[in-house]
């Protein structure tokens, strides 16, 4: 619950709700950005996901690393990733 | 220098120990990491055996899931058990022990205990099941508490009337605080927290250096990010400095998150104590709903017993979460309690110290001590 897994926008799929369709390591899920409004997230840029919530704004050198250093912890990060991918925030599961 | 050979960049990482070497010299340093993600990364990475014998680290309060107390999950499963409940939960949750078992038993046993990857997925459930009501079990610092203010406020803008909160979220500076008044701890530093920092910023650490006069450097979460942060404490305190400063800046701001920050406080107010696994009550560090969210407030909704339940006696996690023995020093370590069967919280979440040491059990050399001392005693 408290790693941060880096996830790419891929667009944002409802405004009023704060709602964008991310890619994290293939798969395509939906999360909250309503905590980044002011970031002005636009498709194509990485944040740090908690909780189904984008808590930071980061660039994909940083996204490369956090990924790098999660895929080493091994269970837990696999762990935290199947409970993201379990995740129906939206009706909209975002596809696969 | 073995572990230092699977370090993204074993050149830097071998000249940051060196520089670490050179700075700490014959003097001996003990310094608190605060984050149980840190904690994992210390662990997972041998970097105890990679750091000179007279540079110490101590794990620290911040792992959410180990500070909740042996009440709070009883009153967690008081709550599941009332017809009508469908009680969510974050996985990390579903093992920790109350008096009498945890939720996973509970669960067994007919209680209807979902767990739940994010709060807005438990919003999710009550607006699919309306005739049902659901709670979600809140924990975590300032990591995850906005997202369970921002799931607060959907639900009260879309006036969803079957879903509630039962709100175990706690702020990081008071136990911060708490530690440092410790007559316990001789500290030379500590090694800010990474992903809270996000949210909260920089500011609310100035206490660290203006008031007890110790340095801290926020980090981030790659081994190269601690051995990096520790070697700015140790040349902060050689140029007599005492700062607090940014390792982690590629992430963390000054302000932080001033949004989160914002919703947090539109949402939540501080209880006037809340009480901590191993340091006790401590004023002002937990999160309650405000007036406002009070038709969303799980404890007003629900009778919980809300009574004080002691920590077993063999279970030593207090002094864990204080930084006073290391996880292996404790008397059930690895025998009684192990992540399989866990006594203490400590041996619960991945985060936390107990289960992190047990789960990468490189042996640390005062471990291989102790253990020798032991087994001398005991032949």
């Amino acid at each position: 619950m408290c790693l941060g897994i880096p996830g790419q926008l891929k667009e944002i799929s409802d405004v009023n709700e704060h709602l964008a369709r991310v890619d994290v390591s293939g798969v395509t899920r939906i999360i909250n950005i309503g905590l980044l409004e002011d970031e002005n997230l636009q498709s194509g840029d990485w944040v740090l996901i908690h909780v189904g919530f984008a808590m930071s704004k980061i660039d994909e050198e940083e996204a490369a690393l956090a990924l790098a250093s999660l895929q080493l912890m091994g269970q837990a990060y696999e762990e935290e990733l199947g409970a993201f991918w379990s995740s129906k925030i939206s009706s909209d599961t975002g596809g696969s | 220098m073995k572990f230092v050979d699977e370090y993204r960049d074993p050149t830097a990482a071998q000249a940051l120990v060196a520089q670490i070497t050179a700075l700490a010299g014959d003097d001996h340093f003990k310094f608190m990491e605060v984050c149980g993600g840190h904690t994992h990364t210390i662990y997972r990475h041998g970097i105890e055996h990679v750091l000179p014998a007279n540079v110490e680290l101590v794990h620290g309060p911040g792992c959410p899931v180990c500070v909740i107390p042996m009440g709070r999950v009883d009153d967690a499963i008081s709550v599941a058990r009332e017809p009508d409940v469908i009680f969510t939960s974050f996985g990390d949750m579903m093992r920790v022990p109350g008096s009498q078992g945890n939720l996973l038993r509970a669960k067994a046993e007919g209680a209807d205990i979902r767990f739940v990857y994010s709060p807005l997925d438990a919003l999710k459930i009550a607006m699919d099941n309306p005739e049902r009501e659901v709670v979600f079990f809140a924990v975590g610092f300032e990591t995850t508490a906005p997202s369970t203010a921002l799931t607060l406020l959907q639900a009260k803008t879309k006036g969803v009337s079957n879903f509630t909160v039962f709100s175990n979220h706690v702020t990081i500076v008071p136990p911060l605080r708490a530690i440092l008044e410790s007559p316990d701890l001789r500290l030379n530093g500590f090694l800010g927290p990474g992903h809270v920092s996000t949210v909260v910023g920089q500011r609310p650490y100035r206490f660290v250096p203006s008031e007890y006069g110790l340095p801290l450097v926020t980090a981030g979460f790659e081994p190269l990010d601690i051995l990096h942060a520790i070697s700015m404490l140790l040349t902060q305190i050689r140029e007599g400095r005492c700062e607090i400063e940014n390792q982690y800046s590629r992430v963390v701001r000054e302000e932080g998150n001033p949004r989160a920050l914002a919703i947090l406080a539109e949402v939540f107010e501080l209880r006037p104590h809340f009480e901590w696994r191993g340091l006790g009550f401590i004023s002002q560090s937990g999160l309650k709903l405000r007036p406002e969210f009070a038709a969303f407030d799980a404890e007003l909704r629900y009778q919980t017993p809300g009574v004080r339940v002691a920590d077993p006696k063999a279970c030593q996690c207090g002094e864990v979460l204080k930084g006073v023995i290391k996880p292996w020093e404790c008397k059930v370590f690895g025998t009684a309690c192990t992540p399989e069967t866990p006594i203490g919280t400590c041996m619960v979440s991945s985060e936390g110290a107990c289960a992190a040491y047990y789960n990468f059990g490189r042996m640390h050399r005062e471990a291989a001590v102790t253990l020798g001392r032991r087994r001398q005693l005991t032949a």
